[in-house]
């Protein structure tokens, strides 16, 4: 006895022992108990607010203070069967953190569309009260929304003065079409006009029209602006259709994109003038302008005073100019002040928000004076955690502490397992398939070595297993560099695996050296036997030591060793084979010894009623027994013993026998189609070994072949990128999948159940930006 | 090809089809329903629908909000998930998706025209036109003096142009006229997507040929109620029925000659699904009409997920939500207004 216990605790096989504890807090120190829980990260609160059950105190607890016992004596349930958010005590508060982690989003992109970084490290000021920070975030975000306002406002403005230059510059071009334009411009006018081509006449004519002055007598009259470019072709046609072709369209690229204030994207425009004549043609334009979103902007076609313009425009354009970039300065000053802080008050509010959502999952006592709460911890986190309360109490200076005990619970609790860095990529791989019920064994144990040996298997190949080694070093020895920033999601899957991958190639390497490979070249160091293709099928000893499977795989692998050490030429698949379709025949020279079992399977399938019936008699016994010494404890507080919801049931030795016979045949069934599953070990590695002969003999050999230096080296790289990433990635993964497969169907379906759930502590430190 | 959509649907629908039944699975049941009847202010909304697949959409709304803020994100999110949809969809699945959006285009063109008659302000009104039914030169709208630069300026360019030909004349627009250029357009529209849905076959036509020919009924009705005591003669009422559904073309007759609303419901008693919406309103009651109408038709909505490898589930997809849509409209607005006894006057739940 004394050696069981002196070895090492088997953490990893059972989850950790879970209790179900009640705490009853004192509201005022109900906020400060919760986050240094949060910090500890070691008990998972249960969502007790819309609990119907009535609250059963224990015996001892009226005692433990006069002072609570006064508020517990119609201790009873606020009896509201379901709360939605809202009705919760604490919603006002979580509120309030929701609406500042908005304001804080909003920073955060405020700062991001500046092209700012955020400080990475939270800076080390003193703690601010959350109010002192909602205040704080308040005047932030007005002060940031007027400066956006008025920047807005002046972009605008400068954006109008921009445009307008522009139209008065093309304007100028336009309107006097001087020696270099002529020629382009002609052909333009032509197209707009759609008229006779005669090129002279009509460009003459325009251009005798256009003269200064001239515009009074023929009542040719034009509006001139900017639109946006992508709009530029619909709103010629509609001008062109609304006018009845009476118009001229010009326009002209504008020199420079402009800053669009609403999205912050740089817009290409052009500037347009059109020409038409008539007083009902210019509503109609003015309000095609209005409904395209063009800006019109008037020209004078005087051309002195044009340029009087210009200038004029010139000057408050280096003016608002600058303005512009002191608003901006100023703007990024503060954004930059924010940015220093953001990162911390992020994480505050995050866990403000989180600490409040924990606190509407207690519930109130009838006199509003305490809250109640329920929540699993593991049995050794115990002190810990009754010591954070106590710092929590005496740090909160409240007269009442806070009780901590242990309640029982029909309901199973959570699995946990403590892993570290080697064992977490296996417990995930487990995980994924289901998480163990509590205390149930853990096949993640088996897994660490079964899944690299079995991909190994498959994979055996020690000079790809040294280049899958050489990268899974890589990985561990910048562990902590990795660690520490984000990664792509592929990389993140190499490096969460890091562990995985190298057991899984210091295995291949193994295998590669029994199957005497090296990248497909056979290299003879234990001799000549290369025992794969048959025995691989039969490494079965880790499968669960069942009697059916012992009687057949246990058999068999004792025939295996019995083979290496006589040096029979039997063939074990004859044996086996035969074994279940002529049990009494002679084998022949297959023959090894006498008497192959024929009980495994009547073995297989009588004791385990007998066994099933005995036991349960015994257990009916012994809680008989047990239910009376506890009875006395619960029959005032809860008679009708929701904790032992069934009795005791009939045992029904025929219904049992029954389902042990369905058992059996799915079993024996099972058994032989998993072996044949298991063929896809033996299979696989014939089809990599197959593989990376072919590449090496049909292109390395064969480019060798040449006495040609060209094709050695072309010969020389299509070998190794087949090698790379067919054998090394491809094969990888596939092994990698089969060896999965292999996991969670044929092993863990034998007697991993996998139903229970997860242990999920209430802890800060878990706290990611999700919400981001 | 009836009965035998299994075999080459999922080619080019499948995708899609599943798409749009994981986003009907997001639509608010009636337990969400309970919860937001019960919130106080439009923040206990946003807070409930938070929880929702509205949340991303809110989330980042400052807090004293408007019903329609809440409206035209929500409206918001329906929209992207339509042009993801959209831009997935190949022949004919796309033309089918942009069918579903006439509907709007005929009530923003009408939105539009009848704001720019009443001296409105285009950006505003642009503002409140639905964004499904948004279309390149919708602005330009504002520049048409009849019907027939209406169409000449502006709506030739869009889908609604082949619907318009009954209604170029050279009058100015009025609200009479408006309203009876909405109902022509709306049943040329009608007409042309059942001909699509009949044209596609299999249970896209069956079960869409149902769902139109309810809509083609109500719209039979409500143009009947709301012409009574009109200057709107019989003839012309007679011209807006949508030449399909139930009540064509018997029921179009009686529809065409009722003069008062329990003179409706005399006609369409005779019809046994418009019985029972019929039964549940008292005499000369024309209220309730609309919800009655709305639950039947959210119901037949639902019935059209039970049948795979068809396309009315797209419809019916769109239908519900700006259901649900409006529902969230008529909470907000009586929490706003402190109206929660009238809350479940207009709500109709989903699930």
């Amino acid at each position: 006895m004394e050696y069981i216990d002196r070895l090492p605790s088997m953490d990893l096989m059972r989850s950790e022992k879970m209790m179900l504890a009640q705490l009853i807090i004192p509201v005022e120190s109900a906020h400060r108990a919760v986050s240094y829980l949060g910090q500890l990260g070691l008990l998972q609160f249960r969502d007790v607010s819309s609990d119907p059950l009535f609250y059963q105190l224990p015996l001892w607890f009226s005692v433990y203070t006069c002072y609570m016992l006064v508020k517990l004596v119609a201790w009873e349930r606020l009896l509201n069967d379901d709360k939605s958010p809202f009705q919760r005590t604490f919603v006002n508060q979580v509120k309030r953190c929701a609406e500042m982690s908005r304001k804080l989003r909003f920073f955060k992109d405020q700062i991001h569309k500046a092209g700012l970084g955020l400080s990475p490290h939270p800076a080390s000021e003193t703690d601010i009260e959350l109010e002192d920070l909602e205040v704080g975030l308040a005047e932030h975000e007005h002060e940031l929304l007027e400066m956006n306002h008025n920047s807005e406002k002046l972009q605008k403005a400068y954006n109008e003065l921009l445009e307008f230059k522009m139209v008065l510059q093309k304007a100028g071009d336009f309107l006097m079409p001087d020696g270099n334009h002529s020629a382009d411009h002609e052909t333009e006018l032509d197209e707009n006009v759609h008229t006779n081509n005669d090129y002279a006449d009509s460009a003459s004519l325009l251009e005798q029209e256009m003269q200064p002055g001239l515009s009074d007598q023929s009542g040719v009259k034009f509006v001139s602006g900017v639109i946006c470019k992508s709009k530029a072709l619909r709103f010629e046609r509609m001008l062109f259709r609304t006018t009845r072709g009476n118009m001229l369209f010009n326009q002209a690229p504008a020199d420079d994109p402009i800053v669009d204030p609403a999205s912050n994207e740089m817009v290409e425009n052009i500037v347009f003038m059109v020409f038409f004549s008539g007083e009902q043609a210019r509503k109609k334009i003015h309000k095609i302008c209005e409904a395209f979103g063009a800006n019109c902007y008037p020209v004078p076609e005087d051309s002195i005073k044009r340029r009087q313009i210009t200038r004029d425009v010139l000057s408050r354009l280096s003016e608002l100019e600058t303005t512009l970039e002191a608003g901006l300065r100023h703007r990024d000053a503060a954004l930059n002040s924010i940015a220093f802080q953001l990162t911390k008050w992020m994480n505050m509010v995050r866990r403000e928000k989180a600490i409040y959502d924990t606190l509407n999952m207690l519930n109130f006592d009838v006199t509003k004076k305490c809250l109640v709460g329920e929540g699993w911890c593991p049995i050794f986190a115990k002190t810990m955690i009754q010591d954070a309360l106590q710092r929590a109490t005496f740090d909160s200076s409240s007269q009442v502490g806070i009780i901590f005990h242990v309640m029982d619970s029909i309901e199973s609790p959570p699995t946990f397992f403590r892993t570290n860095h080697f064992t977490n990529a296996y417990q995930e791989i487990v995980d994924a398939y289901g998480v163990a019920k509590y205390q149930e064994a853990n096949p993640a144990v088996y897994t660490v070595i079964t899944f690299p040996f079995l991909f190994a298997v498959m994979f055996g190949d020690w000079g790809h297993g040294i280049c899958l080694l050489l990268g899974a070093l890589v990985l561990i020895a910048r562990e902590k560099r990795l660690g520490s920033q984000k990664l792509s999601s592929f990389m993140e899957m190499l490096f969460g695996g890091r562990y995985v991958l190298l057991l899984m190639s210091l295995f291949s390497i193994y295998c590669g050296f029994i199957y005497n490979e090296f990248f497909s070249v056979p290299f003879h160091i234990f001799g000549s036997s290369a025992y794969k293709c048959r025995d691989a099928t039969c490494r079965y000893q880790f499968v669960p030591q069942m009697i059916f499977l012992n009687s057949l795989f246990g058999y068999l692998s004792l025939l295996i060793i019995i083979k290496w050490c006589t040096g029979s030429q039997a063939d074990l698949y004859h044996v086996m084979i035969y074994m279940f379709l002529s049990p009494f025949e002679d084998l022949g020279e297959n023959k090894l010894f006498w008497g192959q079992a024929v009980i495994a399977v009547p073995w297989m399938l009588f004791p385990k009623p007998f066994i099933l019936k005995r036991l349960h008699t015994e257990r009916f016994q012994g809680r008989a027994y047990g239910i009376l010494g506890t009875s006395d404890m619960y029959s005032d507080e809860e008679p009708d013993s929701a904790r032992h919801p069934h009795g005791e049931e009939e045992f029904n030795f025929s219904e049992v026998f029954v389902h042990q016979m369905i058992h059996s045949i799915e079993f024996v069934l099972g058994a032989v189609s998993n072996t044949a599953s298991y063929l896809r070990l033996w299979a696989l590695s014939l089809a990599h070994s197959e593989l990376s002969t072919v590449f090496y003999e049909k292109v390395l050999l064969l480019a060798w072949g040449y006495n040609n230096f060209m094709i050695r080296l072309v010969g020389l790289a299509v070998f190794a990128f087949a090698t790379a990433f067919i054998l090394l990635m491809m094969e990888t993964l596939s092994a990698f999948l089969h060896a999965l497969r292999l996991h969670w169907v044929e092993f863990q379906n034998k007697f991993y159940s996998g139903d229970g759930y997860k242990f999920k502590p209430f802890s800060f430190a878990s706290l990611t930006d999700e919400d981001e | 090809m009836y009965g035998f959509e299994a075999m080459t649907f999922n080619i080019h629908g499948g995708y899609l089809e599943a798409i749009v039944r994981g986003y009907r699975s997001g639509l608010l049941t009636a337990a969400d329903y309970n919860n937001l009847c019960q919130c106080e202010t439009l923040d206990d909304i946003k807070m409930h629908l938070s929880a929702t697949e509205y949340g991303p959409y809110l989330q980042n709304e400052p807090s004293p909000l408007h019903t329609t803020t809440i409206v035209e994100k929500c409206t918001l999110k329906l929209v992207d998930e339509y042009k993801h949809m959209l831009t997935q969809a190949t022949e004919p699945l796309s033309t089918f998706l942009e069918y579903i959006t006439y509907g709007h285009m005929i009530d923003n063109v009408v939105l539009i025209v009848t704001g720019t008659l009443h001296e409105r302000d285009v950006q505003e009104l642009l503002e409140k036109c639905h964004p499904l039914g948004m279309f390149d030169s919708i602005a330009t709208l504002a520049v048409a003096q009849n019907m027939r630069e209406l169409y000449r300026l502006v709506l030739v360019d869009t889908p609604l142009a082949p619907y318009f030909s009954e209604c170029i004349t050279s009058e100015d627009l009025d609200d009479m006229n408006i309203e009876i250029m909405r109902n022509t357009l709306y049943k040329a529209y009608l007409e042309d997507f059942y001909r699509f849905c009949q044209k596609l076959g299999g249970a896209t036509a069956e079960i869409m040929s149902d769902l139109l020919a309810f809509e083609a009924d109500r719209r039979a009705v409500n143009i009947t109620i709301n012409s009574i005591g009109t200057e709107l003669t019989r003839e012309d009422r007679r011209k807006l029925y949508s030449n399909f559904g139930l009540l064509y073309p018997y029921g179009h007759e009686e529809l065409a000659i009722c003069e008062d609303i329990d003179q409706v419901r005399g006609a369409m008693e005779k019809y046994p699904p418009y019985q029972s919406i019929f039964s549940k309103l008292s005499y000369g009651e024309s209220q309730m009409l609309d919800k009655a109408f709305y639950e039947e038709e959210v119901k037949r909505l639902c019935l059209s997920f039970e049948q795979q490898f068809h396309y009315a589930v797209f419809f019916a997809y769109m239908r519900l939500r700006e259901q649900e849509i409006r529902n969230l409209m008529w909470i907000s607005e009586c929490v706003a207004q402190n109206q929660k006894s009238r809350v479940h006057d207009s709500v109709v739940f989903i699930f």
